[in-house]
């Protein structure tokens, strides 16, 4: 129980996840400074970000479900806090695997923008629910290819829907990256990341410079400090279950632990290029985009891995 | 110096009002976002919702209609905030200070911690006002 607790908390859950974020946070703005030609904030920025915000008070809209207002905050940081000590735990150990942990980590992902969804509705604010109708736009149009790149790497590990079971094939028959489908389904994949965290050309929920940052827009202090950590340990599950099914797995060893920060750090990098290379699309284009490209890619992807290539 | 003062000035959220002015207070605001100045090195970071912001940035002369707006807005402001007054107009109402549409000074509506005069202020006096704000914030905290 206090183990399981301990793995929750600090390692690898809440303190840990959200350390690694919050500098992937700090990166993705650093990286955005750079390429502006700008110098760009401090390591430590998000840190202070998010310690400030809980030293401010929090106000209650008026109008607005205090409960779901309050409650929702918390939600999406659970949701989000499980998904990644799920996929570090099995990446450790992957004997601790159980059947369909893969689905589990994929709904426990989907908690913290349903949880955001639902508190911008409950603040009453018009843009913030201008804003939860679109992130509920969004996910209808990236779940799809989502789901269905994430057969490749079921598909290839002999039709396992356990972590630990295509970590395991990984480490027998090297990482699925290394086929047609694999990067095939990577591609798709890292677009609908893209769009999961809310980066730049899917970011039209929060767009701060036209609905001043959506579902975000009543939330203060503490709770959208939560709701900020929430995205930040985002940040970092997202990546690590991509490494998780691409690339075998984080290994725990000196060499390992070098390769799989590479590999995160390579992911982020693209991300934040494909961030600072795209304008904002409209709603109507993420979806027709998503519901196109994407799929048909993923689509071709899971007959190529149904045959072996 | 505080714990709580140092961690607040090495993050300060601004949000920024017009109350009337003529734009090139507003202007010269987005200058400092530029690479030539960057103000976001010291953490400084343009918000565009009242509850995200530690910093009321007011600019222009105040007129009538825009009194009742600006209490409502240091009331959502979640403390501890601060209010800028930014400019000569917002110092001072500056050449409007006769007008008939100009009701009060800023300070004497809302609590002022910080003056940036100028017409309007240069990016570096904004920096300048901006890093003594932070001084003055964590002279407080002794």
């Amino acid at each position: 129980m206090l183990e399981n607790l301990f793995k929750f908390m600090v390692y690898p859950g809440f303190l840990f996840s959200g350390a690694i974020g919050l500098l992937a946070g700090w990166f993705d703005r650093k990286i955005t400074a750079r390429l502006q030609w700008r110098v760009g904030p401090r390591w430590y920025q998000n840190f202070m970000d998010i310690a400030k915000l809980f030293l401010k008070e929090t106000l209650i809209p008026d109008g607005a479900s205090r409960m779901v207002f309050f409650a929702m905050p918390l939600l999406a940081i659970a949701g989000s806090t499980l998904a990644s000590t799920i996929i570090m735990v099995i990446n450790q150990t992957p004997g601790v695997t159980f059947i369909g942990d893969l689905i589990v980590v994929v709904y426990l992902m989907l908690i913290p923008p349903l949880a955001l969804m639902l508190g911008g509705f409950a603040s009453g604010n018009p843009l913030a629910s201008l804003g939860g109708s679109r992130e509920m736009k969004l996910m209808l149009s990236y779940e799809l290819p989502f789901l269905l790149a994430l057969v490749v790497p079921i598909a290839k590990a002999g039709y396992s829907i356990q972590l630990g079971g295509i970590i395991t094939y990984q480490a027998l028959h090297g990482p699925i990256f290394f086929s047609i489908s694999g990067v095939l389904s990577f591609v798709v994949m890292l677009l609908c990341i893209q769009a999961k965290l809310g980066f730049v050309p899917f970011d039209m929920p929060e767009a701060e410079t036209e609905i001043v940052s959506g579902m975000y827009i009543e939330y203060s202090g503490p709770a959208l400090a939560m709701l900020k950590l929430a995205k930040a340990i985002l940040a970092f599950a997202l990546p690590a279950l991509l490494i998780t099914l691409y690339f075998g797995g984080i290994i725990f060893t000196a060499s390992g632990i070098l390769m799989s920060v590479l590999e995160y750090i390579l992911i982020l990098l693209l991300m934040i290029v494909i961030k600072n290379t795209n304008p904002r699309v409209r709603i109507d284009q993420a979806v027709r985009f998503f519901w196109r490209i994407p799929t048909a890619l993923a689509v071709l992807a899971v007959v190529l891995a149904y045959l072996g290539l | 110096m505080g714990i709580k003062e140092k961690i607040l000035t090495k993050s300060l959220y601004v949000f920024h009002l017009s109350s009337g002015s003529c734009n090139n207070c507003d202007i010269e605001i987005i200058d400092c976002l530029t690479p030539r100045y960057d103000i976001e090195r010291f953490g400084i970071v343009l918000v565009g919702s009242i509850k995200h912001a530690d910093v009321l940035l007011c600019t222009g002369s105040v007129n009538r209609l825009t009194v009742p707006r600006i209490k409502v807005l240091y009331e959502q402001m979640p403390k501890p905030g601060f209010v800028v007054a930014f400019g000569s107009c917002g110092a001072s109402r500056g050449l409007f200070k006769d007008s008939y549409n100009t009701g009060k000074p800023l300070d004497e509506i809302i609590p002022v911690d910080m003056y940036i005069p100028g017409c309007p202020p240069r990016p570096e006096a904004i920096m300048a006002g901006l890093l003594k704000l932070i001084d003055k914030l964590n002279s407080k905290g002794k």
